[in-house]
């Protein structure tokens, strides 16, 4: 409990002059075990991008395994040792691969790479604060999230794989250590990596909301705050309620798994002899896990909206249309997220009423999608855009947003589910709605804040060249996806050349497989033009894209503490692109209204 | 957490197969001690407010007691249900057994962070660090220990409704 007699001390010193009680770090304080918001940020980044690679690596593994499926890898063996048999990958670890590359994007990637990164980093930044409420919490989190991190990679190399029933770990599969080999120690290291990383996910949503609801600077009202901030908060909140219950169903695995326990499993025969599991419900686990995996998806394309509703309002030079409806439709989609988990199980066997419940409820989620789509496209409209890399990936986004949101409405109804469910169709639709477009969210961010991160530009050129790659290679991969789920391919099959109808379709899986190398090989440029632009990039001034947001106007390479001297305070909106009669097309939430006489509006005038 | 686990609790009940049986007669007796350590904390908390020193401590010591005492209260409900052939796992058990077991496990096991938490303070307080103007960590440790008899209140209620 020392810390907290620690935070007492330090806010006495905030109230006086700041910078002026900074010490001296050694090299393990400073880039280790930080306690600053911009290092752990950084921290959460390096780790989410090494994640990245990981994952797409595994998805490009069992592309191959899909695209030439007569075709025999004996060339992979360097990299896979015993799961190449004959040249041909082994069944039960191509099942492996698809539950890592589930599990490491939703989780580890787009989960704390994405809000770990722009939470940490943005939230003390554009609120106005030294640091986050606990900066020891949130270097905790980050290093629980890396301990979960090593135990989830290690279980990439024992000799039963990794875990390998599905991201959604279903039992009885997941439960029962004989059913496959994945189910075994690979299954174990999945839950405990799962259990740390909801600790982490834990202590860091904690933080975030504590600050955004305490640290926030003079002036700085909740209806002043960008839109990032909005969408930072709802997500930790989002977090905070939904996984614990991914706890709950964990411990309850863990309990059927090692303790014999048959919370989820009963009746069960396995190899020709009864299992002594009685009155056990698989379902029960269904629904624990979507009633965390439906917010959580939330939880992945939110941070994602909140970053392309600032790039897009800053790069378009006009303000954000709807600044409260956007909030609005983010509030109603955090609420809605929590009673709508039951369409991802339509073929359970559910009664058909609930299902159209669920339905209606899933459906209504289009409308507040619709209005932020709505309110993105206006602000784009007639606007100076000028297209950043940050902005084409923020397009990207919306397009990327909008393509797999509408074959959304088509899988929320429960009756074309039924046909729909398990087929590629799926596949493609979240991968467009959350997959990529949380990760165009999050290169938007990368392009965008770089410059404030490490005080040197990323290079436009290159993003350029990046951004269109990944983006026709994303459509390229994905959209005939949709056929092949319309015509009933199944997804998780390992090995489809069996069934004499999806054979018609080898030649459009070799060319998704080719789609998604190129794709893949894609991110090579944004690695290197990441990596060379932190040590060689051309140096970035202040506030590089004029923008109107508080962390543009801390030093081009913020110190320990954000700013020297005092904190600004605030007096305006974050949106005061373009105003007419300003003498600049921004004015920074720190002018006052009595410094811009010119372009005040009426009702601001009293506020002079 | 706790709310995942009821309702998940009474999901399982209404699919029936369900094996009723009756709650441990003792765990009346627990909640009924939790309460008053509950009062004792609460004391503790004002008697800080209030630079009561010597109270102070005789609160967080009788909390401290009453918290384990809960805790071995809940042992002997355990024990009590494997008497009945209730078990947490292998041949033979429920899940409306094993409900119980996960329930009053993981509040047990919250208890005994809360009781670790109230050792810290009342540690501090014979060190004399716990007063009016000090009052962050035994504010905090109150909050704390309210929510978890209050929880455990919750549970206790929770179960007699739904068996």
């Amino acid at each position: 409990m020392s810390s907290t007699d620690i935070s007492i001390n330090e806010e006495v010193h905030h109230a006086h002059e700041e910078h002026d009680h900074h010490h001296e770090q050694n090299f393990i304080e400073k880039y280790i075990f930080s306690q600053d918001h911009k290092t752990i940020a950084k921290q959460f980044l390096f780790t989410g991008i090494a994640w990245a690679f990981i994952g797409g690596f595994l998805s490009i593994l069992f592309r191959l395994q899909l695209g030439w499926p007569e075709a025999t890898f004996t060339f992979l063996e360097p990299i896979l040792g015993g799961w190449i048999e004959n040249g041909k990958l082994n069944p039960e670890f191509y099942l492996a691969l698809v539950t890592m590359h589930g599990t490491i994007m939703v989780f580890f990637v787009l989960t704390a790479g994405l809000s770990g990164t722009f939470s940490n980093f943005l939230i003390p930044l554009q609120l106005g604060a030294r640091d986050m409420a606990s900066g020891f919490m949130n270097m905790l989190s980050f290093w629980i999230f890396f301990l979960s991190s090593i135990v989830l990679f290690s279980s990439l190399f024992i000799s039963t794989g990794p875990a390998a029933g599905g991201w959604t770990v279903y039992p009885p599969l997941s439960a029962l250590p004989e059913a496959i080999q994945g189910s075994g120690d690979g299954m174990t290291m999945w839950l405990i990596a799962m259990a740390l990383f909801i600790v982490s996910q834990l202590l860091g949503g904690v933080n975030y909301i504590t600050t955004i609801i305490n640290l926030r600077t003079k002036g700085m009202s909740m209806t002043k705050m960008p839109l990032t901030i909005w969408a930072f908060f709802l997500t930790a909140i989002l977090g905070l309620l939904a996984f614990p219950v991914l706890l709950s169903a964990s411990l309850l695995l863990i309990f059927d798994r090692s303790f014999g326990t048959s919370f989820f499993l009963s009746d069960i025969y396995i190899a020709g002899q009864a299992l002594t599991n009685t009155g056990g419900s698989p379902i029960l686990f269904q629904h624990l896990f979507w009633f965390l995996g439906h917010p959580e998806v939330y939880i992945v394309i939110m941070p994602a909206m909140g970053l392309v509703s600032e790039v897009i309002a800053t790069n378009s030079r006009k303000p954000i249309f709807g600044y409260r409806a956007m909030i609005g439709s983010l509030i109603g989609i955090s609420v809605l997220s929590f009673v709508v988990w039951a369409h991802h199980m339509f073929v359970t066997g559910m009664n058909p009423f609930l299902g159209s419940v669920f339905m209606f409820l899933t459906l209504i989620i289009a409308v507040p999608s619709a209005v932020k789509v709505f309110n993105w496209i206006a602000t784009l409209w007639r606007g100076n855009i000028r297209f950043t890399a940050a902005m084409m990936f923020a397009i990207g986004f919306v397009s990327l947003f909008i393509s797999g949101g509408l074959t959304g409405i088509i899988l929320g109804n429960s009756s074309l589910d039924i046909q729909l469910h398990d087929t590629y169709f799926v596949v493609a639709h979240f991968h467009l709605v959350m997959g990529a477009a949380a990760f165009f969210g999050m290169f938007c961010g990368v392009y965008h804040w770089f410059p404030k991160m490490f005080g040197r530009m990323m290079d436009e050129k290159l993003g350029a060249v990046h951004f269109w790659l990944t983006f026709i290679a994303v459509y390229l991969v994905f959209m005939p996806m949709h056929y092949l789920g319309i015509a009933g391919f199944p997804r998780r099959y390992y090995n489809w050349t069996g069934f004499e109808t999806f054979n018609i379709f080898t030649d459009m899986n070799t060319f998704i497989s080719i789609s998604a190398i190129l794709g893949f090989s894609a991110q090579f440029i944004f690695l290197f033009n990441f990596i060379y632009s932190i040590y060689r990039g051309r140096r970035a001034s202040a506030n590089p894209w004029h923008s109107n947001t508080l962390e543009w106007t801390t030093p081009a390479l913020p110190g320990h503490g954000n700013w020297p001297g005092e904190i600004p305070a605030v007096y305006r909106w974050p949106y005061d692109y373009s105003k007419p009669g300003a003498a600049e097309d921004y004015i920074p939430q720190t002018v006052p209204f009595s410094q811009t006489a010119s372009s005040n509006l009426p009702h601001e005038r009293e506020l002079e | 957490m706790f709310a995942a686990f009821t309702s998940a609790y009474i999901v399982r009940r209404e699919e029936g197969n369900w094996l009723e049986f009756d709650l441990p007669s003792i765990l009346l007796v627990n909640t009924a001690v939790i309460i008053l350590s509950s009062v004792s904390m609460q004391l503790a908390h004002n008697a800080a407010k209030k630079d009561n020193l010597g109270t102070l401590k005789t609160m967080l010591l009788i909390t401290l007691v009453l918290g384990i005492a809960f805790l071995v209260g809940q042992w002997y409900g355990w024990a009590d249900l494997v008497q009945h052939n209730i078990y947490f796992g292998g041949t033979g058990s429920n899940p409306s057994g094993s409900f119980l077991y996960v329930l009053t496990g993981v509040h047990g096991f919250h208890l005994i962070t809360g009781l670790i938490f109230v050792l810290i303070v009342f540690l501090s307080s014979l060190k004399y660090k716990v007063h009016s103007k000090n009052m962050l960590r035994i504010q905090l440790c109150t909050v704390y220990w309210h929510f978890l008899g209050g929880l455990w209140l919750y549970l206790y209620i929770f179960l007699r409704i739904n068996h």
